[in-house]
């Protein structure tokens, strides 16, 4: 049998069942009921035909106008407050002209400390995805456990508590110390950071299940495994691609400073690197593209964490 | 006839912040193969306790409870509950939600072909065979409630506990959803026992309405046999003497002997 049917099957299934709609001829009727009868058909299609090209651009504009209104607002700011002669800060136009050649070239190597801006965002990303990954390893089962049993949630929750506000970097040194190495003590970092989201959501999401759901289960009398596979682990779903979604971006903030401190390639490093070139506009790049990285990982997460989340009723 | 439920001197009493709460006292009840028994009473009268006692879903204080001759332990597909709420796993379809219990109870001893079968039969049983597909979001609380049926059901269980199965719902899909069951009921000879408080439909549908008292402490008031040949017809009886009458019996226990105090 098919045993993780989720809800994206059902988008399929739907159509079967949707509403038929009226012949045609009657939709055109009832359509403009004003118009005199003796209006031709054609005319009458072709019109309305483009009202919904019209309603549909219009929608468009809707969505995508204030995001761009906003964004030249920003860069509008930018350039006044850059134009001056002796601004320090290099201006929109600067910033793209360096970008463009920045682009026009990511993947170069030329030595250790000189390599492209695409090497250096890979870097960043594979310790963000090592360090995260060990993390969500440890912790969703960690959540879990903690979720499960009273005793063992009593026994870690102060211990919790009180790791979870400690600045990232304060456990840098522990990892310097640990791994005597710069590489590990970054990606230990993100572990240390990303793992609290992860056992927190997951343990949140357990202790949530539905008693309704719980009951099911013990009236059907399911084994163990079952009970995980299909009611604790669907219904903390959601909960737990919440702390993931959170532990990445946590660990995506980290990893800029982390990496400021310890060196090598990623895209901390590189800020640093250019802030002692004093190249700022290449500062002000790193900073879009950190954002939009950002901003792409968090937005896999929505559309994974959508996918999974069940109406309930 | 054989007594698939024994219920002796049973009570239930919960731990609360201002000390004991005793719910149910003194319960004494006998629930025979293919009769169907309505709890009747006011809310919060412990109808839905009771039941939960013999889902096994809950243990009782005080007092044995048997089924089948054994005692209840704990919960089992040979009593399988229809919740109030239709408590459908909202990730799996109608099909699959029926098969989890089918699978449960005889995956065991019986090959995949088989319970399929079982599966489909179930659906069809309750008419929404077309529904096998959807999920439970899609369809209505009716279309739910139903699946829960054939979940219960799909099970052969020994005894049907439903707990106000139809509550939710509005009196035209209620009312389908009564003669729904009554034609299922003729077409199983489930034994069942329903919560219910609904008067109406604790006549139409009942060999027997056991009436609780008001709770605290509530226990088992009068026991009223509904002598009405089956199949029942909704508009026949609404002018049957008899069905009057035992509409009243249960209308004068609620509302002069157990009116319940404004809360």
């Amino acid at each position: 049998m098919t045993t993780m049917t989720m809800t994206g099957d059902a988008a399929m299934a739907s159509p079967q069942d949707a509403p038929l709609r009226p012949p045609a001829p009657g939709a055109a009727f009832s359509h403009d009921t004003q118009a005199p009868l003796a209006a031709p058909q054609p005319g009458l299609a072709a019109s309305s035909s483009t009202n919904a090209d019209a309603e549909w651009l219009r929608k468009v504009f809707k969505a995508i106008l204030p995001p761009i209104l906003g964004l030249a607002l920003l860069i509008g700011i930018w350039y006044v407050g850059t134009a001056g002669a002796d601004a320090r800060i290099p201006g929109p136009g600067k910033t793209w002209e360096a970008a463009v050649a920045l682009f026009s070239d990511p993947f170069y190597r030329e030595g250790p400390n000189d390599q492209g801006i695409g090497w250096n965002v890979l870097a960043s990303l594979q310790r963000v995805a090592i360090g995260f990954g060990i993390a969500a390893a440890v912790g969703i089962p960690l959540g879990f456990l903690i979720g499960r049993f009273a005793t063992l949630s009593a026994m870690v929750n102060p211990i919790i508590s009180l790791l979870r506000p400690v600045s990232p970097l304060a456990w840098l040194p522990i990892g310097l110390l640990v791994f005597q190495r710069a590489d590990p003590a970054a990606t230990w970092t993100i572990f240390i950071c990303s793992i609290w989201p992860m056992i927190l959501n997951t343990a949140q999401g357990v202790s949530r299940v539905p008693q309704d759901y719980l009951n099911v289960a013990r009236v059907l009398n399911l084994s163990e495994w079952k009970i995980f596979t299909k009611i604790l682990f669907p219904s903390v779903l959601p909960y737990m691609l919440t702390g993931i979604r959170l532990s990445i971006g946590t660990a995506w903030l980290v990893i800029v400073a982390a990496e400021m401190l310890t060196g090598g390639v990623g895209i901390g490093f590189w800020v640093w690197d250019e802030w002692n070139n004093l190249k700022v506009e290449h500062i002000i790049i790193a900073i879009f593209v950190i954002g939009i990285v950002g901003l792409i990982l968090e937005q896999c997460l929505v559309l994974l964490a959508k996918r999974f989340t069940y109406e309930t009723r | 006839m054989k007594k698939i439920v024994q219920i002796e001197n049973v009570g239930q009493t919960f731990d609360t912040k201002n000390g004991k709460f005793v719910a149910l006292r003194d319960v004494n009840l006998d629930i025979r193969e293919g009769e169907f028994v309505t709890l009747i009473g006011h809310s919060g009268c412990g109808k839905s306790t009771l039941l939960n006692l013999i889902a096994g879903l809950t243990k009782p204080s005080s007092g044995s409870m048997l089924c089948d001759g054994r005692e209840i332990a704990g919960p089992g597909p040979e009593r399988a509950v229809v919740f109030q709420n239709h408590s459908l796993l909202p990730w799996l379809t109608c099909y699959d939600n029926v098969y989890l219990g089918v699978e449960r109870v005889f995956g065991g001893k019986e090959g995949k072909a088989r319970l399929k079968e079982r599966t489909h039969a179930a659906m069809a049983l309750v008419g929404l065979s077309h529904a096998e597909i959807k999920y439970p979001h899609e369809i209505s609380g009716g279309m739910k409630q139903r699946v829960g049926i054939a979940r219960a059901l799909a099970m052969e269980p020994k005894i049907l506990l439903m707990d106000e199965p139809f509550g939710a719902l509005d009196a035209l899909t209620r009312a389908n959803l009564q003669d729904e069951l009554m034609k299922i009921m003729a077409a199983t000879g489930a034994t069942t026992v329903m919560v219910t408080h609904d008067v109406d439909e604790a006549v139409l549908l009942s060999d027997r309405v056991v009436m609780l008292t008001n709770g605290p402490a509530a226990t088992i008031g009068e026991i009223l046999d509904v002598k009405l040949e089956h199949p029942r017809n909704r508009l026949a009886l609404a002018n049957d003497p008899h069905f009057v009458e035992c509409r009243a019996a249960i209308l004068e226990f609620l509302y002069q002997k157990q009116l319940k105090k404004a809360a």
